[in-house]
């Protein structure tokens, strides 16, 4: 049984919403866990919290609820040093991987700069780090004195991505990492993830709303819906038979690269737009757009219920004999 | 064979280059294809393949420093690229609508949005001011856009992404046009979004019988949504063909590595087989085939010569040395 | 074995072709404008501190005989001014004076709102706050105004012109500087460097600050042309320097009354503000591009 890395409990975060009384629950009680050498997905559309939830695991963001702890210690409770500390053993590369680079610092510079803010190394054994990694993911050594609006996307991400690996994390947070690049370069990026990945026995956690690519690379997915998870279970479990309403919805939503399989007459539509939580309304949030939807519904926020091992949605329509599983 | 009087769209060896003949990059290289009534050709390929600057040549909207140097564009007989600005003017919104990728800045921010709906309607037709902004209320309802009564006086902040590309959508298509132009429409907006806007696309190009010139590099919505398809690559097409045979059946080294990487993208038991390298820079070419220094069937001949868009069989063309051998051989 | 993603046969990037050192020297060096500005303000400058040994006459010598002699007469390549004072003396030793007050309280203003306005925009909050009032009240006055007052308090003087619109200045350049700080501190790679470990005082002085240099130092040519002007309006109110100190807009304001008699006392001096005032600003154009990495030729 593998050591749980990262846990994440109850996590909620608000922000006042513009011109009413009430907060928006932009994250509103998610929890999840890691386990080493596991790649974890985290999907959803536009507004569903994925990316608050990683700034508040990554403490970027004060969480005004919850707990993040890796490999058993607390995270947000540490101290300003301590925090520090633990920031080695988990990273982030962003979406936008050109604004994610300093442009006024070298691309050496730039992957070097972890080791400098946390006070290690020296000049001189910082640089050879940069240099290696810069070969690792596949670009020149020599390219350390180039400036980042020199490389393309592809080789901007790369470059991300040696920045992240240069505190050797044990977990490192992709957020849409590959979603801005075209498909033959998004391939070759995921081919370096996964080769990484096996090469330092990292874990991962990958926030996309490509589902696509999500199943390719996770062992196990999590689907948020306006700041909750929804679902949660293996890659296979969670695409294969989903059980959250959704879950289905996403899945039936993908445009299929075989137009056999799939013509636009049979993608799925949901009906209703994602209209911003603004506070709890009392019922399941996605209750007004499910076509399965009934009484129980709209009364009481769905708590995630046990389907299988590991396996577990937040639907009523799994409550008739099962269990509540702990959220 | 297709009957001729189908056809809405002509395009014949369209050029287009960035700057001068010296310094400049050649973005559109003799690219000809044409669109058919009713039916939606996709154009597909990755950044910088030149797919949106043929896009933006044929509607004359490019900047200087691009400019078309060569090619016809044919609409209902008459040669676009021989019109002067005011009749292109009347060309654009009247007879081609444009839809394009970005919402969010293809939209005025300071009008409300039936302003800028009803503005099209009174460029092209002669609709008075009052029968525009009517128009435009009818037009928001058949794009979607519920209570568009009262929606017509709202500004773009106050629509969702896709809420905007309905808008935009409805824009385009408000003087009937025989033709639709949509670049990269989905590309911003969730995968749900995008599933009822592609099918509002697809609704309304069948009510109205027009022809829908889909520019994406999206395989998933070129099969969902295409009739024809055609691959570009560094500034030229690689291979045309019919969408069941397009992913079925490629001929060309990259329109077979580009679904192999789809593929192992979306499906864990295909082994993810990257195409390696990156696209040419197009200011200085290779000689040869472009795809020569990327592709895994790559020969000496390849390096030499460049390979032209030929026939391979009915309706379907292909550009590659090894292709048309295979053809010759029989 | 390793994955051919991790053994990259042929590398992505094309070799770089040559040594980059002094990128922005060079860079600087290949905009001709900022060169011959930064050319002329030198001249203009070194004209000014070796006035006595480029001038045969004094900026105090009058000569009732030769007043309003005009353009070209021997003795007075400039001509002179309503007390018949030499304009080419006038002028150097008046430059000593305009570009002092042009220049130093706009670089002391520039680097105490850079300052303010870091701090302010990077730590937000409770010093934001503090800060921004503080600056409010001093924006609520007109700068004139203000710089009568502050003035008014003191002697009259250059120390007096240079310590006012220093003060006035303050609160624009931290706004400024506090503006560009948000938006830097939005950016993507502040986050990373927080997500590194970055303490807020390290990104702030190593990622915010180069950052926000640029805005501000185009700001502050620009500014220095005006200042010129501002420094003179308050002599002309009796709080700068006195006549017959010479200074460049005082001989701008002096020399109006006899515009139509002798043009040339008010119009040279007013050229010679314009001149700066362009050259500054095409110098700080030049030192904005030349920090920008972008502008790295390969």
């Amino acid at each position: 049984m593998a050591e749980t890395l990262l846990e994440v409990a109850h996590l909620i975060k608000a922000y006042p919403a513009r011109g009413k009384g009430q907060k928006v629950q932009a994250v509103a009680d998610a929890s999840l866990t890691l386990a080493r050498g596991e790649t974890l997905g985290l999907v959803g559309e536009s507004g569903c919290g994925k990316s608050t939830l990683s700034r508040l695991i990554l403490s970027l963001v004060a969480a005004d609820q919850g707990a993040v702890r890796i490999a058993g210690a607390d995270f947000l409770g540490a101290s300003r040093e301590e925090q520090r500390l633990m920031r080695r053993r988990i990273q982030i590369v962003f979406q936008d991987a050109l604004s994610s680079l300093n442009p006024r610092m070298t691309v050496g510079v730039n992957i070097a700069e972890p080791m400098r803010l946390q006070g290690l190394g020296t000049q001189a054994s910082r640089r050879q780090e940069a240099r290696q990694l810069l070969a690792l993911v596949g670009l020149r050594a020599e390219d350390e004195d180039r400036y980042p609006h020199e490389f393309s996307g592809g080789q901007c991400q790369r470059i991300a991505i040696a920045r992240a690996l240069v505190l050797k994390p044990d977990i490192v947070i992709f957020d849409e990492a590959v979603s801005a690049l075209d498909v033959s370069i998004r391939a070759q990026i995921l081919r370096l993830i996964l080769d990484l990945q096996q090469k330092f026995g990292l874990s991962y956690i990958f926030i996309s709303h490509d589902l696509s690519v999500v199943k390719r690379i996770c062992d196990r997915i999590a689907v948020m819906y306006l700041g909750r998870i929804v679902e949660i279970g293996s890659s296979d479990a969670v695409c294969g038979s989903p059980r959250h309403p959704y879950t289905e919805a996403l899945l039936r939503a993908i445009p299929i690269a075989d137009p056999r399989r799939m013509r636009v007459e049979n993608l799925g539509l949901i009906e209703g737009d994602t209209v911003a939580a603004a506070g709890p309304s009392g019922g399941c949030a996605f209750e007004p757009r499910c076509p399965h939807r009934f009484a129980r519904c709209g009364l009481s926020v769905p708590p995630l219920f046990d389907i299988a091992a590991g396996h577990r949605a937040a639907c009523f329509l799994n409550e008739t004999d099962r269990q509540q599983g702990d959220p | 064979m297709t009957d001729g009087s189908d056809i809405t769209l002509e395009v014949k060896n369209l050029t287009t280059r960035f700057g001068s003949a010296k310094t400049g990059v050649t973005v559109v290289d003799g690219v000809s294809f044409s669109l058919k009534r009713g039916r939606t050709t996709a154009l597909v390929g990755e950044s910088g393949c030149g797919k949106s600057a043929t896009a933006l040549s044929v509607m004359q909207l490019l900047e200087p420093p691009g400019e078309v140097i060569a090619g016809e564009v044919r609409l209902g007989g008459v040669d676009l690229m021989r019109l002067g600005d005011a009749e292109m003017a009347e060309v654009r919104g009247r007879r081609i609508g444009m839809v394009f990728q970005d919402p969010m800045t293809s939209l005025n921010p300071l009008l409300p949005i039936g302003d800028q709906i009803a503005e099209t309607l009174t460029a092209h037709t002669d609709l008075s001011r009052h029968e525009a902004k009517q128009r435009a209320v009818d037009l928001l309802t058949r794009v979607g856009v519920a209570d568009a009564g009262r929606r017509v006086h709202d500004y773009p902040h106050h629509f969702s992404g896709g809420m905007r590309q309905r808008v935009l959508i409805a824009a385009a298509i408000s003087c009937s046009p025989e033709i639709i132009i949509a670049d990269e429409p989905t590309t911003a907006l969730d995968v749900t979004v995008q599933a009822k806007i592609l099918r509002l696309l697809y609704d309304l190009q069948q009510a109205m019988h027009a022809s829908l010139l889909l520019i994406t590099h999206d395989l998933g919505v070129v099969a969902a949504m295409a009739d024809e398809v055609i691959v570009m690559y560094a500034g030229r097409i690689v291979e045309r063909a019919d969408v069941d045979t397009l992913f079925h059946r490629p001929r060309h080294p990259y329109t077979k590595a580009l679904l192999a990487c789809v593929e192992g993208i979306s499906d864990r038991a295909a082994a993810l087989e990257p195409i390696q390298g990156m696209a040419p820079d197009l200011k200085d070419p290779p000689p040869g085939c472009r795809f020569a220094p990327r592709c895994p069937s790559v020969r000496d001949v390849c390096r030499r010569q460049d390979p032209r868009l030929a026939p391979y069989s009915a309706r379907h063309d292909v550009a590659c040395l090894l292709v048309g051998e295979e053809a010759a051989n029989g | 074995m390793t994955s051919p993603a991790l053994e990259q046969t042929e590398p992505l990037s094309r070799p770089l072709r040559s040594p980059r050192r002094f990128w922005r020297i060079k860079a600087f060096l290949r905009n001709w404008t900022a060169v011959t500005a930064a050319a002329f303000l030198l001249v203009v400058l070194l004209a000014s501190v070796f006035a006595p040994f480029l001038s045969a006459h004094g900026p105090y010598d009058a000569d009732n005989l030769s007043r309003y002699v005009p353009i070209g007469t021997e003795g007075y390549l400039l001509g002179t001014d309503q007390q018949g004072r030499d304009m080419v003396a006038r002028l150097l030793y008046g430059g000593r004076i305009s570009l002092l007050v042009g220049i130093l309280p706009t670089l002391t203003a520039s680097a105490i709102g850079l300052a303010l306005g870091l701090l302010a925009g990077y730590t937000r909050g409770l010093a934001d706050h503090v800060i921004m009032r503080c600056l409010d009240v001093v924006f609520a006055f007109p700068m004139v105004l203000l710089a009568i007052a502050i003035a008014g308090a003191m002697q009259p003087g250059v120390t007096t012109e240079i310590i006012s619109i220093t003060v006035i200045l303050i609160p624009y350049f931290a706004r400024l500087a506090r503006t560009a700080t948000q938006d830097i501190a939005a950016m993507p790679y502040i986050e990373a460097a927080r997500a590194a470990g970055g303490s807020p005082a390290d990104i702030m002085l190593r990622y915010v600050l180069p950052n926000v240099f640029s805005p501000v130092i185009v700001y502050a040519t620009t500014l220095m042309g005006l200042m010129i002007v501002v420094g003179s309006g308050l002599s002309f109110l009796g709080l700068g320097v006195q006549p017959p100190t010479a200074d460049w807009g005082a001989m701008v304001a002096e020399g109006r009354v006899v515009l139509r008699r002798a043009p040339h006392v008010t119009v040279l001096p007013g050229i010679l503000i314009l001149a700066v005032s362009l050259a500054f600003n095409f110098l700080g154009d030049g030192i904005r591009d030349a920090l920008d990495p972008r502008s790295i030729r390969r």
